[in-house]
């Protein structure tokens, strides 16, 4: 692949600068110049040009070695993680989105459970629409390690060979899977928040936020196989229940070797304080630097309590040792999309929005009507929050019964 | 103890505007910084540097320009800095780039332990610290908040040679707390914020990283295999990129306090029930 500018039909008119996300083109004596450096050829220039004046010489037809070639490898796997011995939420939206590809490639939906003890469980998964689970059950999988769960997954994967493989973007799935897709040499693609297949191709489109959120880009994994993803959480709709479904159980276990870890898990320490969980969480309050002191967080936290919410902090807040990192929601701290979130006493700088903005409904209460955080905001209160809390938590108690 | 710190040099989107009639970052003017994460690697590693001895080397894969950030790194107390430049690195994907960083880090030599920050602020893939440590076969603890402890003995093996033996115990953040890991060294950490407050740099360390040799690496300098190098070995190619329509503000909700108060739980009830 390679780019270029067409001088002689180039305008000079600077709408390319504009559209360039990595800031790599520059207008020289009216003639458009675009620094190899930092461009990763993505295209956005060429849909910006009025003049067709730059070329973007695509994938050459022996860059993409056709999906026949990768004919043994099919079906859609997701791995189910599971937690204390639950699948966790998120592997159950992973099902319902593979679901649809698998219907839509004509392959089979297969979930992948590693744990111990996890028979009933994977007959959960089963219910939720799989053709298969594939179970590694050993109290080496209890909980999650690096090393034997990598290892196992990479066996199962160059076994059974799978056309896709979907994992939630968590902790456990962004340390697992990165070791897994460079083992097996696969494209792996991080943080997906859409998921479609190009049907002449057979190819999977995956769409992921860059620089917080502010483009969106599509990637495809060509010429490598499995294809993987990790999705985010509360993007995808859940495989809905049906405790008739039928599925198989594939057992497998593997030496020794394979379960054994360099590193120990010493302890899994829970940190009890109020409900911290922010990316599983439907309703969030967060608090700003609007709060003004960390006994004023009481009124977020009743307010989260009656809705059964989480308790969100900006890095304004947590910077001042209001609430704990772990409550941290913006671009060095959690991404988050509740189905409402409730920003009180937060500006709304870009930091801040990059991490919420993607939440269905947004309220914002502010005193400043000016605050940033209005412009994203779905309903917004300007006015004392001190006022306003105590009421709001009043009312939602009576409607709710809380 | 010898450590390595991969850092990468992003946009500083902290004072980034989205222009209003486009949606777009603005990036005119905007300067380049230490990913903010890799800087909580860097002085991490300066301080157990200070405890135990032994030299930080910062590795950073980017274009000619990176050395910027490369040289800020020294200013904060790190000893080396090694710039893995070559166009035949241009368009890798996280793939290619943790093949590309562990071949730099093989030819750097010896070590203890790799940091990174936990992810990037521009790609947000938090993938190339686990690859670089799938490349190396080493252990990893990603996400640490804190290192709880370090052994470290000598040995005569010849085949520690230049190395420690020893233990690392870390927190490693989850979404309920955390897990107390514990693994032999030489492994690979990821950090997150809460690990320490990063220093400033000192007027001596300024003075040093101006005089400071910034060792370069090029494609022919690595035992790399030039077909899994930039574009060509990058399993993945991003074949769109577009701007998400725009998050219009919605209604302002005006009045007393009470009415206000009451029009909001009449909105947001329906949702919340369900």
């Amino acid at each position: 692949m390679s780019i270029k500018v067409i001088n002689e039909k180039c305008g000079g008119c600077k709408l390319c600068i504009k559209s360039c996300p990595f800031g790599a083109i520059e207008v020289v004596n009216k003639k458009a110049v675009i620094d190899l450096n930092k461009c990763t050829l993505c295209g956005a220039c060429i849909e910006s040009c009025k003049f067709d004046a730059i070329v973007l010489t695509k994938l050459s037809p022996t860059d993409i070695q056709f999906p026949n070639k990768f004919g043994q490898y099919k079906d859609v796997w997701v791995l189910c993680e599971q937690k204390k011995g639950v699948v966790q939420s998120v592997a159950y939206e992973l099902l319902g989105k593979g679901r649809e590809l698998a219907d839509t490639l004509g392959v089979e939906l297969c979930g992948v459970l590693l744990g111990e003890g996890m028979k009933e469980e994977a007959q959960k998964v089963i219910h939720r629409g799989v053709n298969k689970v594939y179970l590694v059950d050993s109290p080496a999988l209890k909980h999650y390690q690096d090393e034997p769960y990598s290892k196992v997954l990479i066996q199962l994967i160059k076994e059974y060979k799978p056309e896709i493989v979907l994992c939630g973007a968590t902790s456990i799935g962004r340390s697992l899977i990165a070791r897994v897709a460079i083992s097996v040499h696969a494209g792996l693609t991080a943080d997906c928040t859409g998921l479609d297949i190009d049907k002449k191709e057979k190819l999977l489109l995956q769409t992921r936020p860059a620089f917080g959120g502010n483009i969106m880009a599509t990637i495809i994994c060509p010429n490598h196989r499995p294809q993987m993803s990790t999705v985010r959480h509360k993007v995808m709709k859940e495989a809905v229940e049906n405790k008739h479904h039928k599925g198989k159980i594939i057992e497998k276990s593997y030496d020794s070797q394979v379960y054994s870890s360099r590193t120990r898990l010493l302890d899994v320490v829970e940190e009890i304080e109020e409900t911290v969980n922010l990316t599983e969480a439907n309703v969030i309050v967060s608090g700003g630097r609007g709060m003004q002191s960390p006994e004023n967080f009481k009124l977020i936290e009743d307010l989260a309590k009656a809705l059964g919410g989480a308790v969100g902090a900006s890095r304004a807040a947590v910077d001042s040792g209001w609430k704990t990192y772990s409550h941290q929601v913006g671009q060095t701290g959690k991404t988050v999309c509740p189905k409402i979130y409730i920003a009180c006493g937060i500006s709304g700088q870009i930091q801040h929005l990059v991490g919420m903005q993607s939440s269905e409904i947004i309220v914002a209460i502010n005193k400043d009507p000016h605050a940033p955080i209005f412009s994203v905001a779905t309903y917004g209160i300007i006015g004392d929050l001190f006022e306003i809390l105590p009421e709001l938590t009043r009312r939602f108690k009576e409607v709710l019964k809380r | 103890m010898n450590i390595i710190v991969c850092i990468k040099q992003v946009p500083d989107t902290t004072n980034v505007r989205i222009d209003p009639e486009t949606n777009t970052l603005v990036r005119s003017g905007v300067q380049s910084i230490i990913n903010p994460f890799d800087a909580y690697a860097i002085e991490e590693a300066v301080r157990l540097k200070e405890k135990f001895g032994g030299l930080v080397t910062i590795v950073t894969m980017g274009p000619p320009q990176a050395e910027e950030a490369l040289r800020e790194a020294i200013s904060l107390g790190a000893d080396e800095a090694v710039l893995v430049s070559d166009r035949a690195f241009a368009g890798s994907d996280t793939w290619a780039t943790s093949y590309t960083l562990s071949r730099a880090i093989q030819k750097i030599g010896k070590f203890d332990m790799i940091i990174c920050g936990k992810q990037a602020i521009d790609g947000d893939t938090a993938q190339v610290g686990p690859g670089i440590a799938a490349f190396l076969d080493i252990p990893q603890i990603t996400f640490v908040k804190k290192i709880e402890e370090i052994i470290i003995g000598s040995t005569s093996a010849p085949e520690h040679h230049g190395t420690s033996v020893g233990y690392i115990k870390a927190e490693r953040m989850t979404e309920e707390g955390y897990d107390i890991i514990e693994s032999p060294l030489p492994c690979l950490i990821t950090v997150v914020k809460e690990i320490n407050e990063p220093r400033l740099p000192s007027l001596k360390g300024k003075m040093r990283a101006k005089k400071a040799e910034i060792k370069k690496l090029e494609a022919k300098d690595l035992d790399a295999d030039p077909d899994l190098l930039g574009l060509k070995g990058s399993p993945t190619k991003v074949v769109k990129i577009f701007t998400p329509p725009p998050r219009k503000g919605g209604q302002i909700l005006e009045g007393e306090v009470k009415d206000i108060s009451g029009k909001l739980v009449d909105l947001l009830k329906g949702e919340i029930c369900l």
